[in-house]
């Protein structure tokens, strides 16, 4: 890549950083430029946030039709899955799966919702509600 | 209290660490490149059977810490590194370290760091910084893909050092113990020694699933992708690659110019023509890693979906995977004598 073909695109890294690349400059030397971003890069995190997004709405449908319970929702939130979520809790990737089920969920202890509520970084009261912004 | 430290802006992460804190240590010759090199960051592996976050488990990077803990050795110089499971014990050797005067280099998860942007939070943790300051409970750090340093609360540091999942840190902190000059000579053998290594990496390891096998790897996998996961999801693995590939520096064409600058820098210390050469082969096969993710885009944009869009992204895989093979053999015939 030549200095002057440094992509120079809109990125969600704007109000933040630009990025170090290294290119050829006029006479063949390599040289460090910044460049602000580059669609091809802009686009490929894009899409993957939709799905997230995607799969988060999902998640919060199904808790609403009671198919599964709020910790589903919450991870897909947080774009966790069950080794992460075990990993933040301490517990088995089995038993997060069960307290999946909505029947499960219930009878937790407030001890291990508390658990919950932590990795997710919400209240109590909010992980039961399935809704983040709930007082 | 704030250390004097110098943050200079790198590419990659490890890479920036590595060479800032040998910079620090007194070894003046260092740069981003030659920490690269002589650590033969140079990575590629493709485990099929997992998945993270729902897409290929790709990686163009080597574990967490190998870079500092290559550059180091080959220069000679000894090295600190030490993880806990105690969270308190963490900060305090931290602390200590800060008070003797000495910047320590972390490893940490990206999702709860606060001053990322938040599109950039997934749960990955082989993210590096250095701490160098603190003042009452902020910690000073320098970030080497940041242009400026930045500050971060102690619990935020805590959380970040904490993290868990894949490559968890488990506070892992490490820097380098002696702090003396280091000769041109030992650079010399340093990057021979690195150039040795990465090309054997990438052309002579006998598992297929890594370096130039693994991107071959990947190149057939991708031709199936299409009828497998159908043209959406298939976007989406390969939109993952892309994101590994490129994203902040790391990885795919990023690495290559990388590399590159670093056989020419190497010249400097060994005057051998070929380096010229085949840092000349690195440049293009940088960009041929930069057109095969404008041929991504256009599948995970959804401007062309058809099978033949992605065996034309697989051949291009193929194609780099050939150049690149070429190149670390050109690299290997070198006469070091």
């Amino acid at each position: 890549m030549k200095k002057d073909e440094i992509p120079q695109d809109p990125s969600p890294l704007d109000k933040f950083t630009k990025e170090v690349c290294y290119a050829v400059d006029e006479t063949g030397e390599y040289t460090t430029a910044l460049s602000r971003g580059w669609q091809v890069k802009a686009d490929a995190l894009g899409i993957t946030w939709e799905e997230a997004q995607a799969r988060t709405a999902n998640a919060r449908e199904k808790v609403r039709t009671g198919e599964v319970s709020p910790i589903l929702f919450f991870m897909e939130l947080n774009m966790m899955d069950l080794p992460i979520v075990a990993a933040y809790t301490g517990l088995w990737q089995w038993t997060v799966k069960r307290h999946l089920k909505p029947d499960v969920f219930k009878n937790l202890s407030d001890k291990k919702l508390q658990k919950y509520a932590e990795v997710f970084d919400v209240s109590v009261e909010e992980l039961k509600n399935a809704n983040p912004n709930a007082a | 209290m704030q250390l004097n430290f110098q943050h200079i802006q790198a590419a990659h992460c490890e890479n920036g660490v590595t060479a800032n804190l040998l910079k620090h240590s007194g070894i003046h010759q260092i740069t981003e490149p030659l920490a690269f090199g002589i650590g033969a960051g140079i990575f590629y592996i493709h485990i099929p059977f997992l998945k993270i976050s729902g897409g290929p488990a790709i990686s163009f990077r080597t574990m967490p810490g190998q870079i500092f803990t290559r550059t180091c050795s080959a220069l000679g110089v000894k090295i600190e590194r030490k993880t806990f499971s105690s969270k308190e014990k963490a900060q305090q050797f931290l602390d200590d370290c800060l008070a003797k005067g000495q910047p320590a280099g972390c490893q940490v998860g990206v999702y709860h760091l606060t001053y990322f942007p938040k599109e950039f939070r997934f749960h990955f943790n082989a993210h590096n910084l250095v701490v160098y300051g603190k003042e009452n409970e902020t910690y000073m750090v320098s970030d080497p893909v940041m242009e400026t340093v930045t500050t971060i609360s102690a619990h935020d540091l805590e959380r970040v050092r904490f993290a868990k999942g894949a490559l968890a840190p488990n506070g892992q902190i490490y820097f380098p113990k002696t702090s003396e000059p280091v000769s041109e000579e030992r650079i010399k053998k340093g990057i021979i020694k690195g150039i040795k290594h990465a090309s054997w990496f990438m052309t002579e390891t006998p598992v297929p699933i890594l370096g130039v096998a693994g991107i071959r790897f990947t190149a057939g996998r991708i031709k199936t992708w299409r009828e497998s996961l159908g043209a959406r999801r298939g976007g989406l693995y390969l939109a993952q690659l892309v994101r590994m590939g490129e994203e902040i520096g790391t990885g795919g064409a990023g690495f290559r110019f990388v590399y590159a600058a670093f056989l020419q820098q190497a010249y400097a210390f060994v005057k051998k023509d070929e380096l010229l050469e085949i840092s000349k082969q690195f440049t293009a096969i940088g960009d041929l890693w930069r057109a095969s993710s404008v041929q991504a885009s256009g599948i995970y944009k959804g401007r062309i979906t058809e099978q033949q869009d992605f065996n034309v992204m697989g051949d291009m895989l193929l194609n780099i995977a050939d150049k690149e093979k070429t190149a670390f053999k050109a690299l290997q015939k070198i006469n070091w004598k």
